[in-house]
């Protein structure tokens, strides 16, 4: 397909764009296959380069001859185009919503994209499993890597590579795997170099209604526990959700079958529910009717925050397992491809300092949601303005960085990426240039040939120019876990995500550059002072045997 | 002291608030204080209550463990003691109570205070802050305004001032004849000129307007506030109050303005509620926020249901209308309420504030409290509970003003010299009773008390110890780009103050602060520069020449990294005494302490960063839970900074 047949008018102009708190600006409209693009052609005027993936919806009004377009898009931005001529702007209309809601993956903008820069370190090698595994096997010897999964016949969104323990041997994983929803058996997530202890991950075991059993699986995870330790599994739902599971197929494992294991029940939104609350609060942040009680009774009926606190919860008992109970952990909800991710990658922010570097917490989400099997490309098909049909789109990854940024707020000087990181993240998992989150699983991406034929968002990243937006300039490395508070007044708004295009920043833009300037008059002052006083030192010691006779 | 039956109780224990865990120790009950001291030698924890912070006293029913006592205080601390004994416990109740509840003014903390000063420092204390020298600041009196010894007596308003303002052309006879017609003869005086515009910002009580009364001497007052500007043919008259409660006020006589007697007058409704709605609204608001295992559906809700956000919000439109009023379009303004003490001093103050930078530094801050607020007879000890107990008349007037400041501070981190620090230590002192500065309900009673004979000035208390209110990110030059601050009154805008009403829920607090963290960086900063100004002057002993240390402006190109979209000043309050011994552990360096055992910390200082603290789930130590490690302190302190 080309994409030219379904540009209709590919310039107009004489458009208009408005968008809030930033000055109008009156130029050309020009649609490419991928883009949007707004140029006054004037200097010093900023243009719009908008991806067609990015729009998540668009409306469109008319007043006599004057069409007005308004596009929403997923990063929660709302602009106005006004385009003179009826038909030119049904044209664009038409255009915008066929190339936004393009069926093929490999039709998407990162197929396309050649990077204006030379690639030093390509992202799509940075991450290895066998690297991680490395430092695993300098700690223990209790974990193998394992090839079961080499050609994804036991688990489809696993990847070929996976942690189990050392005695469990790949027959006992194949039979554990059809226990599992999706296949998806106990691996491990994270082992805790303090005590040893280790948090796996699985989706829900199928014990149907008939309580089936599975000594593979029992024995599989039994192999995690030194003995006599006992350990905790976390399901991610409430009780009576495990239980109306059970009638299709799945369920929760019985006690008595894992005597050495005590379930915890908690309470995370599944992913249709997250979606709805997403939309609904995005609802209440772009209403403009400055009433406080309208605001806060909205703000409450979206559920965000309190799926916020849900989920940083359920992250903080599994770290308080391993860390203070000395017990390990196994996470997992229904698929163990939602709220299970969520659980096991919070839980290591909060446990290994590690995951708080900008390095660290690249490898965190490739290894705990890449490679892990999040559908990102269904879960990020849309966002906010989505409206009506969805399938199954929900903004779990999101929540993933909102609960990060929550403890960033509350350890602020003990993360080594700032705020910038985690919405560049929020942006590129719903569109983007690099292929990084197109697919849904290890598997289809191989098909998908991502690595040769796309971009990876690492190998942009990390370029030093790219990474000083990054940097913390509070940071100053902490070896702790670190705890964060999840009453309700400790959990605040993502504003940053959230109230991004409704407000203006420019006088808290330049609060932090006063704070970012102190902090480097500091270090230039240290360094003043240590070379002065080793100038004079020397000076002094040249001097002695003068003084002395 | 008669009042205290008891004045030590051994073995008594203090209850955490929002978790399970519980400490020991002793409690002592002095003439000022309650004061529970830990009895865990190594980390002694001290609790100093003032008998004056003490808004309540509970005594619950009896339990196995013994008598619980619970205590709430005025600057939002809940504490829950169990006494072993009934009996002990039946003492503290009832020392407290008489304790709490002084009967005359002499009794209060101010007049046994003493921080070691002479009568001079005293004195000096006291002449920190000149009313008459703040007018002069703002270019009065001028050709239009004047002085006026009309009230030198306090004959014509006994709640006012000696020294008040009026135009040139309002006459004695005038005033007098316009005071009569106004509430508590609180007639319309200058409390604010915007040089610039010539404008003014007048402010008064209702008039006894009734249904159909007027007052011509009111009328030509009004009159002589417009003609003294000529920048504008109106004034605007606020009425603070919903437009209801002023119509309810003409069947007692009172009421508001009829435009049609007045001349060139805007008259306007900004609707603030009154002090009964606000302190219900602020226990409300407490009693959401103090749940244990609250959700973040109750918190919300209860957030809402408080209205305490949409009444700082109201309070705050009301002063942006009035500084637009007086910047924009140049008018004069009469602003007035029922009494006008209360949401005019709020209204008039903050409005005030948005107009000139001056009240955005720590001085001027000063002088804005005490021209708007104690000057203008703002009823401090009704209001805060002071003296006599009249539930009726308690209100949070002045914490509303408080916190529309701090809603201010997250808006324009760099508009104001001083942190959110200093706002907690005046709202702390506004109910200690230490100094005299909000001693009584006006300026009379106060010269009555001999105030300035017989206690300290609180504001030269906060000047000594300035340097722990400073916000680190102050930028003089802000208020040259911004002399009138402009902020967005969307709802999103105004948030919950955490750090105010939760102060002494640390566990709530960030763990690690930015404010303080930049604060000590700027103080180590200071000191550098001294540094190396000392190691040059040696150097050039040596005929060493060294290059002159580059300013201290920054290179303010785009070679810094964009901000990212939020920045939390919130740190927890912390005395001296703490910060100190925060500093004196960080030398030991933060992994060490993670380790150390249990027995050599107990807790610390650092309530909140234990998992067990925060409640996540009901784990109920089943596997026979460990101890909680010794400190985890993860506050910066000073020490790693200097060199």
């Amino acid at each position: 397909m080309e994409f030219a047949e379904l540009i209709k008018t590919p310039r107009v102009d004489g458009v208009v764009l408005r968008r809030p708190f930033m000055p109008t600006v009156e130029g050309t409209l020009c649609l490419t296959g991928h883009h949007l693009i707004l140029s006054s052609r004037q200097d010093n005027t900023e243009e719009l380069w908008l991806l067609h993936a990015n729009i998540d919806s668009t409306e469109k009004r008319f007043v006599g001859s004057l069409g007005t377009i308004i596009v929403k898009c997923k990063d929660l931005r709302v602009i106005q185009l006004d385009i003179p001529g009826m038909e030119e702007c049904l044209n664009i209309a038409s255009s915008i919503e066929a190339l936004s809601t393009l069926d093929s993956v490999s039709l998407m903008y990162p197929f396309f994209y050649r990077p204006l820069f030379e690639v030093i370190e390509d992202g799509w090698q940075s991450f290895v499993p066998e690297e991680s595994f490395k430092d695993l096997e300098s700690m223990t010897d209790e974990w193998r890597l394992s090839e079961v999964n080499k050609d994804f016949s036991v688990c489809p969104s696993y990847p070929s590579l996976l942690t189990v323990p050392r005695d469990i041997d790949d027959e006992s994983l194949c039979k554990a795997a059809s226990f599992r929803h999706g296949g998806r058996f106990p691996v491990l997530s994270y082992y805790h170099k303090k005590n040893g202890m280790v948090i796996m991950r699985a989706a829900q075991p199928l014990t149907g209604t008939n309580g089936r059993r599975c000594k593979e699986d029992e024995k599989l995870i039994n192999a995690t526990l030194c003995a006599g330790k006992r350990g905790y599994i976390i399901d991610t739902r409430t009780i009576a959700v495990a239980q109306q599971a059970k009638a299709r197929g799945g369920g929760f494992e019985q006690e008595a079958n894992y005597p050495q294991w005590r379930r915890i029940h908690k309470a995370i939104e599944r992913s249709n529910v997250l979606q709805d609350s997403l939309i609904k609060l995005v609802e209440a942040c772009n209403d403009q009717s400055h009433s406080m009680d309208r605001w806060l009774s909205k703000l409450e009926a979206s559920n965000w925050q309190s799926n916020v606190k849900e989920i940083l919860t359920t992250a903080c008992l599994a770290a308080q397992c391993i860390d203070r109970e000395g017990a390990s952990v196994l996470v997992h909800g229904t698929e163990g491809t939602d709220s299970t991710l969520q659980v096991t990658s919070l839980a290591q922010i909060i446990l290994d300092p590690a995951c708080r570097t900008i390095r660290g917490f690249e490898v965190l989400i490739e290894r705990e949601w890449l490679q892990a099997g999040h559908p990102f490309q269904q879960r990020c098909a849309q966002s906010a303005y989505s409206n009506g049909k969805l399938r199954s789109e929900a903004p779990v990854f999101l929540l993933f960085l909102d609960c990060v940024w929550q403890i960033l707020r509350q350890f602020p000087c003990s993360f080594q990426f700032n705020e910038n990181l985690l919405i560049m993240l929020f942006e590129h998992a719903y569109a983007s240039q690099f292929g990084t989150f197109l697919g849904n699983c290890v598997a289809e991406r191989g098909k998908l040939q991502l690595s040769q034929k796309t971009v990876s968002l690492w190998s942009w990243v990390n370029r030093p120019q790219e990474l000083e937006r990054f940097l913390n300039p509070l940071y100053e490395p902490n070896n702790l876990v670190i705890w964060p508070s999840v009453a309700p007044q400790s959990l605040l708004l993502w504003e940053g995500v959230f109230l991004r295009w409704n407000r203006s920043t420019k006088c808290l833009d330049e609060a932090y550059q006063e704070m970012v300037h102190i902090i480097e008059y500091n270090k230039e002052l240290q360094n003043k002072v240590n070379s002065l006083r080793r100038q004079l030192a020397q000076l002094e010691t040249e001097d002695s045997p003068l003084q002395t006779p | 002291m008669e009042h205290i039956r008891t004045p030590k109780v051994e073995q008594v224990k203090l209850l955490d608030r929002f978790s399970n865990k519980s400490v020991t120790g002793t409690l002592h009950l002095t003439a000022t204080h309650l004061i529970f001291v830990e009895s865990n030698s190594t980390s002694a924890q001290e609790i100093w209550i003032l008998h004056h912070h003490i808004a309540s006293v509970e005594k619950l029913s009896l339990t196995t463990s013994g008598c619980p006592l619970l205590i709430q205080c005025r600057n939002f601390r809940l504490v829950h003691f169990v006494i072993p004994r009934e009996r002990d416990c039946h003492d503290i109740y009832s020392s407290l109570l008489r304790l709490l509840r002084p009967v005359s003014y002499d009794e209060l903390y101010a007049f046994s205070y003493n921080p070691k000063q002479n009568d001079q420092q005293r004195e000096e204390g006291w002449q920190l802050i000149d009313l008459a020298a703040e007018f002069e600041r703002m270019g009065v009196p001028c050709d239009q305004w004047q002085l006026t010894d009309v009230n030198r007596e306090y004959k014509v308003c006994k709640t006012y001032p000696r020294d008040v303002y009026v135009p040139i052309t309002a006459s004695k006879p005038i005033i007098v004849g316009s005071s009569k017609f106004r509430s508590k003869g609180r007639f319309p005086v200058l409390t604010y000129f915007y040089q610039e515009k010539k404008a003014a910002v007048c402010r008064c009580s209702q008039p006894l307007s009734g249904f159909s009364a007027r007052c011509l001497e009111d009328e030509h007052m009004l009159q002589a506030i417009s003609k003294a500007n000529h920048n504008s043919r109106y004034i605007y008259v606020m009425d603070t109050r919903p437009k209801l409660n002023a119509l309810a006020n003409r069947a007692a006589g009172k009421g508001y303005e009829n435009e049609d007697n007045y001349s060139n007058i805007r008259f306007q409704f900004v609707g603030i509620e009154n002090i009964h709605v606000m302190r219900g609204s602020l226990q409300k608001l407490l009693e959401g926020v103090g749940t244990r295992s609250l959700s973040m559906t109750d918190y919300l809700v209860g957030l809402e249901n408080s209205g305490w956000l949409r009444h700082i919000k109201a309070i705050m439109d009301a002063a942006i209308f009035l500084a637009k009023a007086v910047t924009v379009e140049g008018a004069s303004v009469l602003v007035h309420c029922s009494d006008g003490w209360d949401r005019t001093a709020q209204v008039c103050a903050l409005g005030s504030l948005l107009m000139d930078p001056y009240y955005r530094t720590i001085k001027g801050f000063m002088v804005l409290i005490e021209k708007d607020w104690i000057s203008f007879g703002h009823k401090f000890a009704d209001r805060c509970d002071q003296l006599d107990p009249d539930p009726k008349e308690v209100s949070p007037i002045f914490t509303q003003f408080l916190e529309c400041v701090w809603q201010l501070t997250e808006q324009f981190p760099q508009a104001f010299e001083f942190s959110e620090w200093f706002l907690i230590q005046i709202h702390e002192h506004v109910h200690s009773c230490q100094f005299g500065n909000f001693l009584g309900n006006s300026q009379r009673q106060r010269e009555d008390l001999q105030l300035k004979e017989r206690t300290y000035s609180l504001w030269a208390h906060l000047l000594s110890e300035n340097q722990n209110y400073l916000n680190p990110l102050f930028s003089p030059s802000f208020a040259e780009s911004h002399p009138v601050l402009e902020p967005s009154t969307q709802a999103y805008h105004f948030k919950f103050w955490r750090n105010m009403y939760n102060q002494y829920d640390r566990s709530m607090h960030p763990r690690q602060s930015i404010l303080k963290h930049v604060l000590t960086l700027q103080e180590s900063n200071r000191e550098l520069e001294g540094t190396v100004q000392a190691l040059k002057t040696k150097l050039q002993k040596f005929g060493v020449n060294t290059s002159p240390l580059k300013p201290q402006t920054p290179p303010r190109e785009c070679s810094l990294p964009p901000r990212p979209q939020s920045l939390i000043l919130g740190a927890p309050l912390l005395s001296r005494k703490e910060v100190q011994q925060e500093e004196d552990e960080e030398v030991f360096g933060e992994e060490a302490r993670e380790d150390a055992p249990a027995s050599t910390g107990g807790e610390r200082t650092v309530e909140g960063s234990s998992a067990t603290e925060n409640s996540y789930g009901e784990l109920m130590g089943s596997f026979g839970s460990k101890n909680e490690p010794g400190v985890v302190t993860l506050e910066f302190g000073v020490a790693r900074m200097t060199c």
